[in-house]
């Protein structure tokens, strides 16, 4: 025994012990990832924290939309989420982002209670739930109870655009990597009037940082919108009370009074 | 108790409608459908429950109630199931053009309808099948005087200008769209809670996890989220439009208790309010059959608890996006159409 351990140098003795160590490390880290089977097991109750539903890029704190309500439903400022800090808009595209966020409090469709699409669904003030299945993984979102099916094997072209779009995913390594097209072009990416044409193309990169932190990387492409593909980066948060479940939040009769209410009584 | 299954259903059903003697039986004697072959085993995902992961369909023209003259009788022979839809076939053909109005309050002709042209694989009469007589029970008597009364009321404001014929075929006031029934409203067309079937769209999608188990109603993109993770209900005073779910494994079959009811409902569940709790059995009976189970107790709308059977068969297919509020004229030319109404009457 003795003579075996001899035969190991100093130098080489501090490197096994550093390899071990790094390897207990990192087993550790492995296993506290939640698997399914070979996979990242991305299942739970997720939510984005922060402003980016208020806005996307860096904002600074604001009166909110009634002014009678006071500090209540202000908005606050935020850091921003997009990476760079800008969204690269065509000349035209910004004039139109221009408009759309001076009529943002009667035009964001977050007020009608339309489905949000991707990848405002994400980080929206509500919940959302990842039901990873077999062959599909199941997004289902408290708001408007707007879902979508995400298919691990390849369903063919989307027959038609949609509100929350045409997921196909695949795993990259530890990533989930989900491509999303066929978007309807009425959706908004938040409550600033930042939006997207029918030709959005949106690739997704879930990637579980750790058990309880999921990070959220979405790259967006549009050539009539944007003069380059743009990506946001932020963390999504693991519900970790033990009530804790999707309620509902079917928000059709609150926005039914204000959809209607220049035909009805 | 489930029954057991023990051939390939296509095979039965295929022998049913060309009145071999595979399934030919004494009519006091319970049909016994087989729906898997005989070596088949119960598909599990890794954490040994059985996996009800896929594409099903509810659609059938197998009658929600029986008809009143087939009294117990529970199943068709092989010759009454192929002279029940030769009937609906010639009913389904049949010419509904008229000269008036009507071809246009009928535009959703059967051409529209998506309900197959097939009964159910268990070949019963009837999708309610307790009790024995395959009807709803009728329902308690203070139930029945609130919906009266509230027909009544309908019926009375209805004599004035500016009421509709909602999607449920009743006359409706379409003062605010909060008059209108769920449907046109596009909250619910009644095919969540139990899983019903009507007049298209009949898919459900079910994804799978060791504690949650998630159930895509293609009809108004409505997901239920069911939590197998033994959690309590919500409290009892936090209601939901449709019910708070939790599964159990009793088995291999899959059970789901709701309760914490709105008490507003559509279609076939219209009279239930908030008393409401369902209990819904799931068991994977073939390769290509989830036998779905529900009973209904809701004490102070029915006189009875009542159940019901949906063979689930598996569609090779995907479910759609099948967006309602977000295009929802009807909505919109419901309310224009009475207002014009009321102002041209000067009401």
């Amino acid at each position: 025994m003795i003579k075996r351990k001899d035969s190991f140098s100093t130098a080489q003795r501090w490197w096994l012990s550093f390899a071990a160590g790094a390897a207990l490390l990192g087993a550790a880290s492995a296993s506290a990832q939640p698997r399914e089977g070979a996979r990242p097991n991305l299942s739970g109750i997720w939510q984005a924290l922060g402003t980016a539903n208020w806005e996307l890029e860096t904002h600074a704190a604001e009166q909110g939309p009634v002014a009678s309500l006071g500090a209540l439903f202000a908005v606050p400022p935020g850091p921003g989420v997009v990476v760079g800090g800008e969204i690269p808009y065509l000349p035209a595209a910004l004039e139109q982002r221009r408009k759309n966020r001076e009529l943002r409090w009667t035009n964001d469709p977050e007020r009608k209670c339309f489905m949000p699409g991707v990848p405002r669904a994400n980080y929206l003030p509500y919940p959302f739930q990842i039901v990873q299945g077999t062959n599909t993984i199941l997004l289902t979102y408290e708001f408007a109870d707007a879902v979508r099916i995400v298919h691990m094997t390849d369903p063919g072209p989307a027959p038609d655009y949609s509100w929350m779009g045409w997921s196909v995913g695949r795993w990259d390594a530890d990533t989930l990597v989900v491509e999303v097209t066929d978007q309807r072009e009425e959706t908004w990416l938040d409550r600033s009037g930042n939006y997207h044409s029918d030709e959005l193309r949106v690739t997704e990169r879930y990637t579980l940082r750790s058990p309880d932190v999921l990070m959220y990387e979405a790259t967006l492409e549009d050539p009539k919108v944007y003069s380059r593909p743009w990506t946001i980066r932020l963390p999504l948060y693991r519900h970790v009370a033990d009530n804790a479940q999707l309620m509902d939040f079917k928000c059709i009769p609150f926005a039914e009074d204000l959809l209607y209410s220049e035909i009805g009584r | 108790m489930p029954r057991l299954y023990r051939s390939i259903m296509s095979a039965a059903i295929a022998a049913a409608l060309a009145g071999s003697g595979a399934l030919a039986q004494q009519s006091s004697a319970p049909a016994r459908l087989e729906m898997a072959p005989e070596n088949w085993k119960v598909p599990r995902l890794a954490n040994g429950r059985p996996d009800l992961q896929g594409v099903w369909t509810n659609k059938s023209i197998t009658p929600f109630e029986r008809p009143e003259q087939l009294g117990n009788k529970e199943f068709f022979t092989a010759e009454e199931a192929q002279e029940f839809l030769r009937a609906a076939r010639e009913r389904g053909n049949r010419d509904n053009r008229t000269d008036d109005v009507s071809d246009v309050l009928n535009a959703y002709n059967e051409f529209w309808w998506d309900s197959g042209n097939a009964l159910l694989p268990n070949l019963r009469t009837s999708i309610v099948i307790d009790p024995p007589n395959g009807r709803i029970p009728p329902l308690t008597q203070e139930r029945r005087a609130a919906l009266d009364a509230q027909r009544a009321a309908v019926t009375a404001r209805c004599e004035q200008p500016g009421c509709a014929v909602a999607n449920s075929g009743a006359m409706a006031p379409a003062d605010e769209p909060q008059a209108l029934d769920l449907m046109t409203r596009c909250i619910s067309f009644g095919t969540t809670v139990p899983m019903l079937p009507t007049a298209y769209n009949n898919n459900y999608q079910i994804v799978q996890t060791d504690d949650a188990i998630g159930i895509v109603t293609e009809m108004v993109h409505q997901v239920r989220r069911i939590p197998t993770n033994g959690n309590p209900h919500l409290p009892s005073h936090v209601k939901q439009w449709f019910g708070d779910p939790r599964g159990r494994w009793d088995g291999d079959t899959l059970v789901v208790e709701s309760t914490n009811f709105k008490g507003d409902f559509y279609g076939r569940m219209t009279a239930a309010d908030e008393s409401l709790r369902v209990v819904e059995r799931f068991t994977r009976a073939g390769p290509d059959v989830l036998l779905y189970e529900f009973t209904v107790d809701d004490p102070t709308a029915w006189t009875a608890p009542w159940s019901g059977e949906i063979p689930l068969v598996k569609v090779d297919g995907l479910l759609y996006e099948y967006a309602c509020h977000e295009g929802n004229r009807g909505m919109e030319n419901i309310l224009r159409a009475a207002r014009q109404e009321m102002r041209d009457t000067g009401r």
